[in-house]
């Protein structure tokens, strides 16, 4: 085969791996420069390998807290998400009511709206309410950002579920609550883990709400913005890649047991 | 319960038939919680919104807001900031076309050439998105940076004089949105793709439709739904950015996001915060509906 035929055939997937590799460039720098030690505080250069950073993360004790803080926030907010998002998306799945497509509308306009119009409405609600901003506004804000896509997470998990199977319980004389525990919720239940993880990374990475309703609460990505102007200490980048590999290793290995359980 | 105790039951058991009465109010339980949360916290502030952006101008936050209906002040946060605006829409939209140039190549590679490393690709594409929004972008800075090797190299071939930079130039910031939101657009243009009929593409060469006009005939309008879907979720939080603006820009490069952000937490301006993101959120909307009435929102929803 001549090259130009093997160039005709391929190039639309070399194309697409550069650009992959181009996705991936930030997160070799930032791997790179989480074992790097900065020439000087405001350096952003690769100057000398050191595993000094992964040993001490903590050695700016605000950046831990920050972090710290993002997990607790992003534990609570994906608690009540999702089971609000749950609740709600069974109704829709399974249930017939009035009001359907303003419900519809409610649910999507999250999702589509500027994150800088919530985030500004939020705290123009909060500041004429006379609520205080700080740690729980900040979980109020996630969890409504959060919701609308744990609906549509858990919704498409039922959807694509066979419902002859809870009719098969219910004829074997299962009740409903029986069927429900046994057959419904393990079927539904890597829909909603995947909605729980989705919403914690949301959380988790969100700044723009979380800037203006956070008043005087640092959360990591606030601290980051903060420290950029400072230069930021190198551990940073250390969380950057240990997020990336710990999301990573999740979703290998959630599509790995996925496929066994397909073909055992 | 009591109703039902005169039908009639099998072998002792209770049959397995609907409660009606029970059944009629359990959706509305199951919505309550949910939809109260997004009518207090997503649609009742937007309602704030519009009210404190018709707040008296000349007000602080510290002598508290009289309403005035300030209608005035929508035309006068547009046009002390339509360069921020202007450069909102010319930011994203060229971001848009670079990231549509670079993901319709890649979702097309994932959804029809990738075979078995389909789900790998897949990975690939979101993983970037696993590390923290603002640490990416900062990344970018070390990339771009006057001594790192991308301005080297662009300095040796002569594509920038001996002392042009990309960092903190128009460039930066669109190559920086362009990165963060690729993986929006190439979702939902994967989803698209992959559901495509191959036996339309056999049948375009059947007729002796050669390979551009096979794309250009059937794949592209095939995949607009997609393509359309991806540019929204692209183009709306692209435009709404400040982050890429304030990290890899100056303040020649500020967006309206960057307004906004200063007039609720710097200049404690309210009412001309308000009006500026109701302004964008208009825009915006404008945008959606547009792409949507071209599309028909059944595909969409």
């Amino acid at each position: 085969m001549s090259i130009w035929r093997w160039l005709a055939r391929h190039w639309v997937m070399g194309l697409a791996l550069l650009v992959l590799g181009y996705l991936f460039l930030p997160i070799a720098v930032v791997a790179a420069l989480s074992v790097n030690r900065p020439a000087h505080r405001l350096s952003y250069d690769f100057h000398e390998f050191t595993f000094d950073n992964w040993r001490n993360p903590c050695a700016t004790s605000e950046m831990c807290e920050a972090v710290l803080r993002s997990v607790q926030i992003g534990f609570v907010a994906t608690v009540v998400a999702t089971t609000l998002g749950t609740l709600m998306a069974f109704a829709l799945a399974r249930h017939r009511f009035r009001g359907r497509s303003g419900l519809n509308v409610l649910i999507f306009l999250p999702m589509a709206a500027p994150e800088l119009v919530m985030g500004t409405s939020l705290l123009a609600l909060f500041v004429a309410g006379g609520v205080p901003l700080g740690f729980w506004a900040i979980v109020v804000a996630h969890v409504m950002f959060c919701l609308s896509f744990v609906v549509v997470t858990v919704k498409a998990r039922l959807a694509g579920m066979d419902r002859r199977l809870e009719e098969a319980a219910m004829d074997l004389y299962a009740s409903e609550w029986q069927t429900f525990r046994r057959i419904t919720l393990p079927l539904v239940l890597p829909g909603i883990v995947a909605a729980a993880l989705l919403a914690f990374s949301l959380s988790f990475d969100d700044f723009i709400i979380t800037n203006f309703n956070s008043g005087t609460t640092v959360t990591f990505p606030m601290y980051v913005w903060g420290a950029a102007q400072r230069g930021i200490p190198p551990q940073v980048n250390v969380i950057g890649t240990a997020m990336f590999l710990i999301a990573l290793l999740l979703v290998l290995t959630s599509t790995l047991r996925g496929r066994r359980l397909r073909n055992p | 319960m009591s109703a039902f105790a005169h039908l009639p039951s099998v072998s002792g058991q209770p049959p397995p038939v609907a409660r009606p009465g029970r059944h009629r109010l359990l959706p509305y339980l199951l919505l309550l919680p949910g939809a109260a949360w997004l009518f207090l916290f997503f649609a009742l502030p937007l309602v704030q919104l519009a009210t404190a952006s018709l707040y008296d101008p000349n007000d602080t936050l510290s002598t508290g807001y009289t309403m005035t209906w300030a209608f005035g002040n929508y035309p006068a946060a547009l046009q002390a900031y339509w360069p921020q605006f202007g450069r909102s829409f010319l930011y994203a939209g060229s971001a848009l076309v670079l990231a549509l140039l670079m993901g319709y190549p890649l979702a097309y590679a994932i959804a029809c050439k990738a075979g078995r490393w389909k789900n790998l690709l897949l990975v690939c594409v979101v993983a970037p998105m696993f590390t923290s929004f603002l640490v990416r972008t900062l990344a970018w800075k070390t990339i771009l940076s006057d001594n790192g090797w991308v301005v080297g190299l662009l300095r040796d071939v002569h594509l920038l004089g001996p002392d042009g930079r990309l960092l903190a130039t128009p460039v930066a910031v669109v190559l920086g949105l362009t990165y963060n939101f690729l993986p929006f657009l190439v979702l939902p243009l994967y989803a698209n793709l992959e559901r495509l009929d191959h036996r339309l593409l056999e049948a375009s060469r059947d007729l002796y439709a050669n390979a551009w006009q096979t794309f250009r005939r059937v794949t592209l309008p095939l995949s607009m739904p997609g393509l359309i879907a991806g540019t929204l979720l692209f183009f709306i939080p692209a435009t709404g950015d400040y982050i890429n603006a304030e990290l890899l820009g100056t303040p020649n490069e500020y967006m309206i996001g960057n307004v906004i952000d200063s007039a609720f937490l710097v200049r404690l301006d309210y009412p001309q915060g308000a009006a500026l993101s109701l302004l964008l959120m208009a825009a915006t909307l404008a945008v959606v509906f547009g792409c949507l009435r071209r599309a028909g929102a059944e595909e969409l929803l």
